[in-house]
């Protein structure tokens, strides 16, 4: 049978998109059962304190009140929140309840009640004595300080990471290749500079929600907003400590996730619960909680060397990356690695390497995933040293670049030996040249009444999947009338993998996409998947969905030789009928699906499940264009170029958009989403109104192109394309600005007018009000 | 207290306190598409109209809305059908959980204004995050949609395959 | 959000002030602000019935009613042709549209915030508040001195021809100002006001003099006081008056020519 490729490649339409649009109740909290306990947890208020004393009796005799715990109530095993393949290289170092308080924010209590309005009384009730302990609060202070995050006996590391809790560590490791300091040491152009990402919040539209009930069988079910759906099955059992054979979980339509959802931030409060009463229970993060005490990403200072010879051809590049996993250490082993592993193979012509880092914990909302997971900070550092590397040496940075980038066909050794099987980047940054006219912008020019506009540019990659680890999986159903089900255990999360995975079922299937009916995601139904992150779903799951569909098409063939009463070889597959191919017998596939309900002894069904020993690397260039105010140091983003290689465009609505909002929230992160803490260790920017999103008035014009290469691995050549997308905004703004005031190199995020003005030599150094000490209450 | 207002073109009424928002009472009344996406009346997730102008349903006090219509996605489900498929064929929607809010302000701006330009939408609608699209594919679906019907229609069917 | 006891839309002023009167009632304008409290308030007060949600002009003057949605003030054609389109300039970065629906200007004075846009805005022009209890009062001593437990009914301004800008600069388009400035120049003189310096408003009136707008600006700007917030620091802030007040100068003269 031949694969008609139709919907692959076509921008077809999401299968849930009229739902969406038409506000069906289809998320989390829409279709939690009314009579939910209302779940909400009381938060200390200290970075670090133990609890010496807590009254719950004023609280639980509030009116309507059902539960009120602490860390009595709770199972003494530790855990990790975070959704990774068993076993975690994050470590075990959570408790549900604790009595030691590790940020300002960490939950001291759950209190559940019939209502509200109970809830808010009885936890304003709750009687708490603190020991107050002195807290770690400067990362770049934690390794070896003398107060431990985790001091406690039962704290696990499940894999050989680097980490140690008693010198505050949750990974440390080096390697590289080459001797980077003799190298550098003779490179007549260098550049060592220190760059700092803030741990910027995903900001999904909806926030953390879970709600759990008890089924038929006594076992917990939790219908959750995840992007892990079987990794949380086991987070909620270890953290129960109960068997994995007792939860069950579900997702719904999700609004958003970005890697926030890869933990299980809000699972398993309702779950303890639901597990201790017997109740349906829900929990509903407000956007304060979401900001103060979620998943954000990892802080780090990346720490960048590196050298050209006279020609400008890179000679050695020697990252360090210091990684803030915050209170807990959630993706903190393993988001640092991508700080060194997608940036430094961007980049073929160095002679040695070497990639250095350390994951310290703090008393700080603990980190989690976040789009890019690692690599956004790896990158802005590396791109805005090569961007600060073209200036001494008095080169075109898309010049230096040309030079220098990593080509199809290179081995990468900076990015595990793997090679570069396919890859166009060069198209990529030849295209984005041309689409931003770089040649007659570059560096910049009047546009009168003091304004510059100038440009600048960055270079990513990404990965997809975690190569040797991610399992995707697809199963497929043939039912009456010849309908498909297509069984995923990825999660869609508005990406749009369900319509995408069956376009490839669809086409590799030859029927209508209308016949195939996507089933999301339900630890007892669908087939195990590692869940939708590390950019592994259209790759890993993609193939899956090829693997499941050649599967289906071979028992149909079976099925239709055995109806037709000839030997398998005689007969083909067009997607509607089964025929003889040298002959006149044919079935159709609805009778033959109709068929198979009776008096039938083979399933039409099968599961498919596809790992990967490789993770190409999507790549792709950003072009900014800003223009920027020489007397205030305030700029606009006037237009933004991102041309991608992300292999095929299965669905180029979907890759399309993709891009455009990674390149927004990347935007926003380049330009003014900002993390901040009070002494004592506060977020300020604990809402909407303090942490500010990009609006539509923010982002100024987009373009995104694809230059596309083929990935012989991947579903029809597909690559990954969720994560790369918010890589390239920072260091190309950061590029743009330095070009528009002759040389302000920004190195901290986000790049506020303030700073580049500052930048320009015209404020006393540490009088910056952001960078300096921050106002206390009352401010706005 | 008991209310009694329009919901949705149907004379309704409810019990509420003096501090109960209109978001939850029409979401208590059925009305999911309304969402609540911040607590600093900051994110547009809660857009109903009142009286026919777009408010933001968690910063109004359902006392206010005593005697006064109150209109939601679901009351206005064959627009959402027509301007939400604009919206999709762009891929516009993504998660959908802003959808509902951005739809009931893209229809209100329709009303309100003549002929915006894409200045004048962005602004209209600034008040309405979203943190999948980075907008782009939305301001298409919007201008797609004002222009429908003026001789410029965008008549690509995205659910036909490509051949 | 704060809860209440009872609601009661008031039929009089009078019955409004009456129970404004009571600290532990509140008087509600758009809620914009109210509702991120978290307190327990008796009485929520409502004027919305009482017809102050429109702007009403005359000969003389606007007469702004202290429920009359920002909105309104954004979109009113008469005050934007007089004033030059100050009051679209003041509101159009204030969050969204839908916002904007529901905050009042009477909300937005009577809070006297650092970050309003539309008091530092109307600082410039020849604006009053009319009170209750308290009469009418020249809008900058209100913006000094609040008006305690009175209403806040209207807010006038007067038509004597000054011409005015504004201009605000923001981290974010939607966000706070970093700085708002306002300039109006009549009659010889120039009225400068700042806000969100982070503090509030206040104005300042200079004779015009010959000397270059850059000293005059800079003259101007360094009567006011700055600060640091989460936004940004009083230096920066400082340097931001001296040139947009300077640039807001500049525009009042190139359009005089």
């Amino acid at each position: 049978m031949k694969v008609k490729k139709q919907y692959v490649g076509a921008p077809v339409i999401k299968k849930d998109a009229m739902a969406l649009v038409t506000g069906k109740p289809v998320y989390t909290e829409d279709i939690a059962p009314k009579d939910c306990l209302v779940v909400k947890v009381l938060r200390s208020p200290h970075a670090h304190a133990l609890i010496e004393e807590m009254d719950t009796s004023h609280a639980l005799a509030v009116d309507g009140i059902v539960a009120v715990l602490n860390w009595k109530d709770a199972p003494k095993r530790r855990f990790t929140m975070a959704g990774q393949t068993y076993p975690e290289p994050s470590p075990y170092d959570r408790l549900i309840l604790d009595r030691r308080m590790r940020f300002v924010g960490d939950v001291a209590a759950v209190v559940a009640g019939e209502t509200e309005e109970a809830v808010d009384l009885a936890l304003k009730r709750i009687k708490v004595r603190y020991q107050v302990l002195e807290p770690v609060l400067d990362f770049r202070r934690a390794k070896d300080h003398p107060v431990l995050v985790h001091p406690e006996d039962n704290w696990e590391s499940l894999c050989d990471v680097g980490a140690d809790n008693h010198r505050n560590l949750c990974a440390c490791g080096v390697e590289g290749e080459g001797d980077v300091d003799a190298i550098l040491e003779a490179c007549p152009y260098k550049v060592e500079e220190t760059y700092h990402v803030k741990a910027n919040q995903q900001a999904m539209m909806e926030t953390f929600r879970t709600f759990t009930t008890m089924d038929t069988y006594g076992r917990l079910v939790v219908t959750s907003s995840t992007q892990v759906v079987f990794h949380c099955r086991r987070i909620v059992a270890n953290a129960l400590n109960i068997p994995k054979s007792r939860v069950r979980v579900i997702k719904p339509r999700i609004g958003g996730g970005f890697g926030a959802k890869q933990s299980a931030i809000s699972e398993v409060y309702p779950a303890l619960v639901t597990w201790l009463t017997g109740r349906p229970a829900m929990m509903v993060f407000t956007r304060y909680e979401s900001q103060i005490a979620s998943s954000p990403r990892h802080e780090m200072e990346v720490k960048v060397r590196v050298g050209a010879d006279e020609n400008g051809i890179l000679q050695a590049i020697d990252i360090y990356t210091l990684s803030n996993t915050g209170a807990f250490g959630e993706h903190g082993p393993t988001t640092v690695g991508l700080s060194g592993h997608k940036s430094i193979p961007l980049y073929r012509t160095p002679r040695a390497f070497r990639f250095a880092y350390d994951v310290v914990y703090t008393n700080t909302m603990s980190a989690g995933a976040y789009r890019g997971y690692g690599a956004t900070q790896g990158i802005f550092a590396l791109e805005s040293a090569v961007n600060e590397l073209a200036e001494k040496l008095h080169m075109d940075p898309t010049v230096l670049r040309e030079k220098n980038m990593v080509r199809e066909g290179d081995v990468m050794p900076a990015y595990y030996g793997e090679t570069a099987t396919s890859c166009t980047l060069d198209k990529c940054l030849a295209r984005a040249k041309e689409m931003i006219g770089w040649d007659e912008k570059y560096p910049c020019r009047s546009v009168g009444n003091g304004k510059v506009r100038s440009v600048g540019v960055a270079m990513a990659m990404q990965g997809s999947s975690i190569s040797q680890v991610d399992v995707g999986s697809v199963g497929l159903k043939l039912n009456d009338d010849g309908f498909y089900t297509m069984m995923i255990g990825a999660a869609d999360m508005g990406t749009g993998c369900d319509t995408t995975l069956a376009q490839i079922c669809a086409d590799c299937l030859c029927c209508d996409i209308e016949n195939i009916v996507p089933h999301g995601v339900d630890t007892d139904v669908s087939p195990y998947d590692s869940g939708s992150y590390a950019s592994s779903t259209a790759y890993l799951t993609g193939m899956a969905a090829m693997k499941a569909s050649e599967a289906m098409v071979k028992k149909i063939l079976l099925k239709g030789a055995e109806y037709l009463g000839c030997p398998p070889e005689a007969v083909d597959f067009d997607g509607e009928r089964v025929y003889e191919t040298g002959g006149t017998g044919v079935i159709t596939l609805k009778d033959l699906a109709n068929q198979i309900m009776c008096n039938n002894d083979k399933a039409l069904e099968v599961v498919e499940t596809r790992t990967s020993q490789v993770s190409p690397p999507p790549f792709m260039v950003g072009i900014a264009e800003i223009e920027l105010d020489q007397e205030t140091g305030h700029y606009d983003l006037v237009d933004y170029v991102a041309v991608v290689d992300c292999g095929t465009s299965l669905n180029p609505n979907m890759t399309r958009v993709q891009t455009e909002g990674g390149l927004g929230q990347g935007i926003g992160m380049a330009m003014f989403e900002d993390v901040t803490r009070s002494p004592g260790g506060r977020v300020y920017e604990n809402s909407f109104m303090q942490y500010r999103l990009p609006s539509r008035m923010d982002i100024g014009r987009l373009r995104v192109e694809f230059e596309n290469s083929y990935e012989a691995s991947g579903p029809f050549g597909a690559k990954s394309i969720g994560e790369i997308v918010i890589n390239t905004p920072s260091p190309a703004i950061a590029g743009a600005i330095a070009n528009a005031t002759g040389g302000v190199h920004i190195r901290e995020l986000p790049m506020t007018a303030e700073k580049v003005y500052a930048g320009m030599g015209n404020l006393e150094k540490g009088k910056q009000g952001k960078s300096g000490e921050k106002p206390g209450r009352g401010a706005w | 207290m008991e209310i009694g207002f329009v919901l949705n073109g149907r004379k309704v009424t409810a019990e509420i306190t003096a501090s109960t928002v209109l978001l939850d009472v029409v979401r208590d009344k059925g009305c999911y598409s309304v969402k609540r996406g911040c607590e600093t009346s900051g994110c547009g997730l809660c857009t109903v109209w009142l009286d026919g102008t777009p408010v933001l349903s968690c910063s109004t006090l359902a006392a206010r809305v005593e005697g006064r219509e109150v209109t939601t996605l679901e009351g206005l489900s064959k627009e959402a059908e027509e301007f939400g498929l604009f919206l999709a064929r762009e891929g516009g929607e993504q998660c959908g959980f802003c959808s509902p809010g951005l739809i009931m302000n893209v229809l209100a701006m329709e009303r309100e204004l003549d002929h915006p330009d894409l200045d004048a939408i962005k602004e209209y609608l600034a008040g309405n995050l979203c943190r999948c699209t980075g907008y782009a594919s939305q301001l298409r679906a919007v201008e797609k949609y004002l222009a429908r019907g003026c001789g410029n229609p965008d008549t690509r069917e995205s659910v036909q395959p490509q051949e | 959000m704060f809860r209440a006891k009872d609601y009661r839309r008031a039929e009089s002023l009078e019955e409004a002030y009456t129970l404004n009167q009571k600290r532990s009632n509140v008087l509600v304008g758009g809620m914009m602000w109210l509702k991120m409290g978290n307190g327990q308030k008796g009485t929520v007060i409502d004027l919305s019935g009482l017809g102050l949600d429109g702007i009403e002009e005359d000969g003389e003057q606007f007469s702004i009613g202290c429920m009359c949605s920002l909105r309104k003030l954004e979109t009113h054609e008469g005050l934007n042709t007089y004033f030059g389109g100050i009051f679209r300039e003041c509101t159009r970065h204030i969050v969204g549209t839908q916002f904007r629906n529901g905050a009042t200007v009477g909300g937005s004075m009577a809070g006297r915030f650092g970050f309003s846009d539309i008091l530092t805005c109307l600082l410039v022009t020849d604006a009053y508040v009319e009170l209750y209890k308290g009469g009418t009062v020249p809008l900058a001593r209100f913006a000094r001195e609040g008006c305690g437990r009175d209403i806040l009914v209207r807010v006038l301004v007067k038509k004597d021809k000054r011409r005015a800008a504004y201009v605000t600069q923001r981290n974010s388009q939607t966000d706070f100002p970093v700085i708002a400035c306002g300039v109006a120049k009549k009659d010889g003189n120039y009225y400068v006001s700042v806000g969100a310096r982070p503090s509030r408003a206040d104005l300042v009136v200079r004779p015009v003099t010959g000397e270059p707008l850059a000293d005059q600006a800079r003259a101007a700007a360094d009567s006011f006081t700055y600060g640091d917030n989460m936004r940004a620091g009083g230096e920066y802030r400082k340097h931001l008056a001296q040139v947009y007040i300077r640039r807001l100068m500049e525009q009042l003269e190139q359009e005089e020519r």
